[in-house]
């Protein structure tokens, strides 16, 4: 490309933010990945916390000082529908 | 070995900070591929935007060449906006056939686009000073001389004058740029 102010103008034009909540989640996977299975393994392991999590996994979560947040919510779902 | 292949390395290591790079670099060039490419809307540009990512954290041990990432990176959007299009049945898709479908550009060319653009927004990160904010918010987050004076504390009549002369430094490090992206762009596979 011609490094002209015209052109240079337009490529940083070309590429505005991404939202920037997206990112963040985008960011905080490696954390999320980690209490997923860390909570995985807790299910496997422990009836009780298990039967809570099938009653209701948001404050199952809670009352083991798990933040619910919506990601980690719909992503451990997603994993227990999985298996 | 580029910048760009330098930060997969630090994130196979499982340096969290190198990832959030990762994902900070490469979120406005998957951003544009989803909306300007596709033309997704906004809540499926959401979910291909974080599959992607979820994608590249989990499969990022299988990228033979570090250098390869962009292109990799755009290939799997690319696939991953098809898969969504097809599924949303909102029109009919073919592999070859997308973007020519919304509009004059190809996919060859809109991401020679995109990647330009990204090299560009490269060059703009090392610069210092105010530089950096002012042409970022400006051109790229469309915002007025009174909200970029306001946010730099800056008074707004100096703005354009500021915007000139960071285009001018801006245009100084692409150059010194030059043979370092025509060396890396000749690495990888596009």
């Amino acid at each position: 490309m011609s490094y002209d102010e015209h052109g240079i103008a337009e490529a940083l034009s070309a590429l505005p933010p991404a939202p920037a909540a997206w990112v963040r989640a985008a960011q905080e996977l490696p954390l999320l990945r980690r209490v997923l299975d860390e909570i995985v393994v807790r299910i496997e392991q422990d009836d009780e916390f298990r039967r809570r999590v099938v009653a209701d996994l948001e404050t199952a979560l809670q009352a083991e000082g798990y933040d619910p947040d919506p990601a980690l919510v719909e992503a451990l779902r997603h994993r227990l529908a999985a298996e | 070995m580029s910048e760009e292949a330098q930060l997969v390395g630090r994130c196979r290591t499982g340096d969290q900070q190198a990832w959030r790079e990762l994902v900070e670099h490469f979120s406005r060039y998957v951003y544009a591929i989803c909306m300007q490419g596709f033309r997704l809307e906004r809540h499926a540009a959401e979910d291909v935007f974080q599959e992607v990512f979820a994608r590249t954290y989990e499969h990022l041990d299988r990228l033979r060449n570090d250098d390869a990432i962009r292109p990799w990176l755009a290939q799997l959007t690319r696939r991953l906006c098809i898969d969504c299009l097809r599924a949303s049945r909102r029109e009919s898709v073919t592999d070859e056939g997308d973007v020519e479908a919304e509009g004059s550009e190809s996919w060859d060319e809109g991401l020679m686009r995109l990647d330009e653009a990204l090299d560009v927004h490269e060059a703009l990160a090392a610069l210092g000073g105010d530089c950096r904010e002012i042409l970022d918010r400006f051109f790229a987050r469309d915002e007025s001389y009174k909200a970029i004076g306001d946010a730099l504390e800056l008074p707004a009549g100096t703005i354009a004058s500021r915007i000139s002369r960071c285009l001018s430094k801006l245009r100084d490090e692409l150059e010194g740029r030059r043979p370092r992206l025509s060396a890396s762009s000749g690495s990888v596979t596009r």
